[in-house]
């Protein structure tokens, strides 16, 4: 359905998307996690037409996303990272001019804008102004306007970015039943590991321009073998001395201020891990287990957390605060 | 073609008729200098070679003006439409550039000539002493459609080059204000030293002024026909500048 071949998007001498390639099946939820200028956005809009490829190339449904623009973009529906509603017209007006660009004749228009409308559940606000709407009610009705012309490829950029919990499960319960009841294939973007893990077939996990794995989230959680247990302590390389001889630990990478080890049955282990530590001196501030999750995944790959740099931010903030207090 | 056309056209004539504030507020200028220029200079200012009184005289002037902004503003609106992200949606569609442009421009077009018909006919009210004839009101009306798709055009031509509206006001400034101010809409360009005149007359604008002024007021200091030839042909160059700028927007 979608073939990436050697994608690279260059801004200046800024490699945003560097030489991706890969395959989309008919069906499929592919997703593209990633932290922050990763080149997620960028991917999307050059398989959109709405941005030229410095060079490779992309097939959606056949057509070529250079040559055959048109085509594609009839193939296509797409809801974008930002806002992109006319605020000053209803819900009902947002839809009817999507329809009418379409080239969608009114009955069948009109007929497809009420459904859609009810599956977004925003049935009863068509009349109102999307002015009036919530960041959820808007976010229903971008999903429901990309789907107006039964798009064969559906992209979702960051469908829950700074949505609540609630309305963020809500949304994913629209993808899935999207998917199921009318088979459309559908590319997502996110940082959010949990949205990933849960919605997607496959997963590309991509990170600055490139895609350093591709597999189904499980597969990939696989490889990290085992359960992961986080130690927070300020002594890291004693911690790190110390453990490092341990047989049964699988895998053990030191990072800033917090040690990450892999082991089977690591319940059973965390007397020892606390007992050997404390034998040599060293205070661990804080102990976690859990089941190996994507964010993992990524850790293990590049060192990084995905959502390092909002934490890069909220460090720079207090920089901030600590100078003007002097 | 036409329906992508009139679907982008109908987009602006709703927002158009939603901001009634905006309505009001953009007809507060042309009004003040209607009411103090009209009012305040008519009895002082005397129009050489001619029986018409200042009034007359501006009403033209000022309806020209009204149009011209209206749809520079509305040509420029598309920079809101690419900052609220708007314009990605239209142009993620399977509709070619052109038609969006001409739509955007037909729509501000329309919106510019309700806003100087309103001021036409509020100059009716206060008196402006015009007995146009209807041809006179068609002839004028011609040329108020001709401002305001120039214009119009203009104005996405400018916002297709500009990131934000950081440059908004450099652009007011520099081209936007000089047009009017040399067009003749406020004086008699017949009385402008040499030098200042033919910058009047390499001004586009003026011959949009000077044939509404041969409409409703019968009185011209350009051929009409002259002034008709200019305003189509200025109208052409700035849809095609237009359509080629707007074409290569990145959003
Ligand atoms: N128009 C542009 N001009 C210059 N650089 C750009 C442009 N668009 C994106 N970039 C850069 O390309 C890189 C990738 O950006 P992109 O928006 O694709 O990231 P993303 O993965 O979508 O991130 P986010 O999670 O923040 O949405 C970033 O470093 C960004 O600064
Ligand atoms: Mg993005």
């Amino acid at each position: 359905m979608i073939e990436v071949e050697n994608l690279t998007k260059k801004f200046e001498d800024h490699v945003a998307v560097d030489n991706i390639s890969f395959t989309i099946e008919r069906g499929e939820i592919f997703g593209l996690l990633g932290p922050n200028g990763a080149g997620k956005t960028t991917t999307i809009s050059m398989l959109a037409t709405l941005l030229k490829p410095t060079s490779g190339t992309a097939r959606i449904n056949g057509f070529d996303i250079t040559t055959h623009k048109d085509e594609v973009r009839k193939s296509i529906g797409i809801v974008f990272q930002d806002p992109s509603l006319d605020e000053e017209l209803t819900a009902y007006e947002n839809m009817d001019f999507h329809g009418r660009l379409y080239r969608m004749p009114g009955n069948v228009r009109e007929r497809m804008i009420s459904e859609l409308l009810s599956l977004v559940e925003l049935a009863e606000r068509k009349n109102s102004l999307v002015k009036t709407f919530s960041g959820g009610m808007r976010r229903r009705l971008e999903i429901a306007r990309a789907l107006l012309h039964e798009p064969e490829v559906f992209f979702l950029d960051e469908p829950t970015l700074g949505l609540d919990p609630q309305t963020r499960n809500h949304i994913w319960e629209y993808i899935e039943r999207l998917n199921k009841e009318k088979e459309i294939t559908i590319i997502l973007t996110t940082h959010y590991m949990e949205e990933a893990d849960r919605l997607c077939d496959r997963v590309a996990i991509i990170d600055r321009g490139r895609i350093i794995a591709l597999d189904t989230p499980e597969r990939l959680k696989d490889e990290i073998g085992g359960d992961v247990v986080t130690l927070e302590s300020r002594d890291i390389e004693g911690l790190y001395a110390q453990l490092s001889k341990t047989a049964w630990i699988e895998h053990i990478e030191p990072h800033d201020g917090f040690i990450t080890l892999t082991l089977h049955n690591a319940e059973r282990h965390i007397a020892e891990i606390v007992r050997l530590s404390s034998t040599n001196g060293i205070d661990i501030d804080s102990i976690s287990i859990h089941k190996p999750t994507l964010e993992d995944v990524f850790l293990r790959l590049t060192g990084r957390r995905i959502r390092e740099e909002e934490a890069d931010i909220r460090d720079r903030m207090r920089m901030m605060h600590r100078l003007h207090r002097g | 073609m036409m329906d992508i056309v009139y679907t982008i056209w109908l987009r602006n004539i709703k927002r158009y008729l939603r901001s009634k504030s905006r309505i009001a507020g953009s007809l507060g200028m042309p009004l003040f200098f209607l009411l103090v220029l009209g009012f305040g200079l008519n009895s002082v200012v005397r129009i050489p070679g001619s029986k018409q009184d200042y009034m007359g005289f501006i009403v033209p002037g000022i309806i020209a003006m009204t149009v011209m902004f209206t749809s520079v503003f509305s040509g420029i609106q598309i920079i809101w439409d690419k900052q609220f992200g708007f314009l990605k949606e239209t142009l993620v569609a399977p509709v070619s550039r052109l038609e969006i442009m001409l739509g955007q421009t037909l729509g501000g077009a329309t919106t510019a000539f309700i806003q100087g018909f309103i001021i036409l006919v509020i100059s009716l009210f206060i008196g402006s002493g015009h007995h146009a004839t209807i041809s006179g009101f068609l002839i004028a009306s011609l040329f108020m459609v001709l401002i305001g798709l120039s214009f119009t055009a203009f104005g996405i031509a400018i916002a297709s080059k500009m990131e934000d509206m950081h440059g908004f006001q450099l652009i007011m400034n520099f081209v936007i204000f000089p047009i009017f101010g040399l067009s003749g809409a406020l004086f008699p360009i017949d009385s402008l030293p040499g030098w200042l005149q033919s910058l009047t007359l390499v001004d586009p604008l003026t011959y949009g002024v000077e044939g509404i002024r041969y409409g409703l007021a019968g009185l011209s200091m350009v051929n009409p026909f002259m002034s008709l030839v200019v305003m189509a042909g200025f109208t052409l160059a700035t849809i095609a500048l237009g359509t080629v700028l707007f074409r290569n927007i990145s959003i």
